[in-house]
């Protein structure tokens, strides 16, 4: 059983969320040594710096998780980062709004219809979706296509998996992936800030690719609302937005999908959106990146720094055409 | 009002208003909170108060054509120049966090940054209003001459909201309220020449006692 139950009392009954938050950053600073060492030491397989870190005590925490060689050993982004400065524009364009308003959303119970060209299409429950894989625990760079970035420690499980899972035919060249639509739920979406539902989409040979995976959880805690609960996309080569939130569909299709960004304005946002540092976004460079938590900005590497692993997906591909 | 009301009360006191925003960054940098970003949050909100003092720059005449109320004259100087003041905070956070330092990659973003172009335009233009704000570079420049130039910050004005404009990512409702704001000040100006044209054109010359 991967799943723990919170306990009946917690520290948050008793105690304003601020100051637990100041007393256990205060308490991390001073002993976050110790506490890794403890957790490293009863349990191997567990990321105890990661989850000594998570500050929301009413989160189901997520147990037992793989740690993965794919993970970055970059210095983390705090949990309020994290959890604080999002772009989903659901709930409003302000980067705090989805932390102030996400709460609206409701992620449980929750079902992901699977449709288009695959031997096994159906509607399955996000809860028994999570118990088909191991979950593991993947560190990742994110890189917004706004030139700032993040390291994330995600839970979640190789979007390989799941796609194959689905016998997916030889006609599903592409996977498209759709965003909950529910306005008391996304209050966001009664402005039409962007058309909704949000979509997005991979070739199919970058779905099946080790790097790509659906996330449920964060910081060894299930997936926060503002930042894509249930379940979401990660795949850390490409521009944030392209990791879809709250998926409540996905489809294999014969022919690219047309992502929102992309609807909304071509000449900015491509289908590809691999992180490129050679070409710019037509209004600012993306030749550099503001790490968040850094006062000065830093280099861009290309494909997020995960060139190695994926740049021979695009071989022979004009980028700068296909950006 | 009488012009000692203005320059012992009234004036310390919009002083401080003006500093407010200035007193907000520093006050959350060292005992706040600047947020997940700070340099973003420094940067958006040195950028907004530039824009909101140059509005204000611009409103004070045509305010004064509508209430009557003259001493509104005197802040001119004063506000105009914390416009500069926020406005160099703004370019130096960009360049100094952003650009660190470096000239090449201010310039590369001058010349092929349209929104970088029209920021930096609205900035290096209120450096020669800022220095020549004085009393000495009034009667240096002559009156005629000095409001001539000092007739850049018009530019600036439209600069700074096509700046801003440019670089917001989708919601334009904010670049487009001030650049309405913007307009009518421009607008009014215009209005008022031509009525005092009219005005005075058909009066016929009168001869002096």
């Amino acid at each position: 059983m991967l799943l723990k139950k919170a306990p009946d009392l917690r520290e948050s009954d008793v105690t304003p969320r601020s100051w637990y938050v100041r007393r256990r950053e205060f308490l991390q600073a001073a002993g976050s040594a110790a506490v890794a060492a403890a957790a490293g030491a009863t349990a191997p397989l567990f990321d105890g710096t990661a989850t000594a870190l998570a500050q929301n005590p009413d989160a189901q925490k997520l147990t037992g998780l793989q740690k993965s060689p794919l993970s970055t050993d970059e210095k983390l982004n705090s949990y309020r980062d994290v959890t604080t400065y999002n772009n989903f524009y659901e709930f409003g364009l302000d980067k705090g709004d989805p932390a102030r308003y996400a709460g609206s959303l409701k992620p449980r119970p929750w079902s992901v219809v699977v449709e288009g060209q695959c031997g096994k299409p159906g509607t399955y429950h996000v809860e028994d979706i999570m118990k088909w894989f191991p979950l593991e625990e993947r560190i990742y760079r994110l890189r917004c296509v706004e030139a700032w970035s993040m390291v994330i420690p995600w839970v979640g499980f190789p979007l390989a998996d799941f796609v194959k899972r689905f016998e997916p035919t030889s006609k599903a060249r592409f996977v498209r992936f759709t965003t909950l639509v529910d306005t008391r739920q996304m209050p966001g979406q009664t402005e039409p800030a962007l058309p909704w539902p949000y979509v997005e989409g991979l070739r199919m040979d970058e779905a099946v690719h080790p790097l790509a995976i659906l996330a449920v959880g964060l910081y060894g805690e299930v997936l926060p609302n503002q930042n894509g609960a249930p379940i979401r996309l990660v795949v850390p080569w490409k521009y944030g937005f392209k990791g879809i939130k709250s998926i409540v569909r996905v489809s294999f299709d014969e022919s690219q999908p047309r992502n929102t960004w992309q609807r909304v304005r071509a000449d900015e946002y491509g289908f590809f959106a691999n992180v490129n540092p050679a070409v710019d976004h037509p209004r600012w460079s993306q030749a550099s990146e503001r790490r968040i938590g850094e006062f000065f900005k830093r280099r861009t590497l290309p494909f997020n720094g995960y060139a190695d692993q994926v740049a021979s997906l695009y071989a022979g591909m004009d980028l700068r055409k296909f950006y | 009002m009488s012009p000692t009301h203005v320059r012992r009360i009234v004036k310390p006191i919009v002083f401080v208003l003006a500093l407010e925003p200035f007193l907000w960054l520093v006050y959350n940098a060292f005992f706040g909170d600047l947020g997940v970003n700070p340099v973003e949050t420094i940067t958006n909100h040195t950028g907004i108060w530039t824009l909101r003092f140059i509005v204000i720059t611009i409103a004070l005449t045509p305010l004064r054509w509508v209430s009557g109320f003259n001493p509104l004259t005197r802040f001119r100087r004063m506000i105009g120049l914390f416009a500069s003041f926020y406005g160099t905070l703004h370019f130096m956070t960009y360049f100094v966090l952003d650009q660190s330092l470096q000239f090449t990659g201010l310039w590369d973003d001058v010349v092929k940054r349209p929104y970088i172009t029209a920021g930096f335009t609205a900035f290096v233009l209120m450096i020669p209003l800022a220095v020549t704000s004085t009393q000495g570079w009034i009667r240096r420049l002559g009156g005629r001459r000095w409001n001539l130039l000092h007739r850049l910050v018009y530019i600036t004005a439209l600069a700074a909201v096509l700046h801003y404009f440019w670089k917001v990512k989708l919601d334009t409702t904010d670049p487009l309220f001030y650049a309405g704001i913007v307009g009518v000040l421009l607008a009014a100006r215009v209005v008022h020449r031509v009525r005092r044209a009219a005005a005075s054109a058909p009066v016929p010359v009168r001869r002096e006692a």
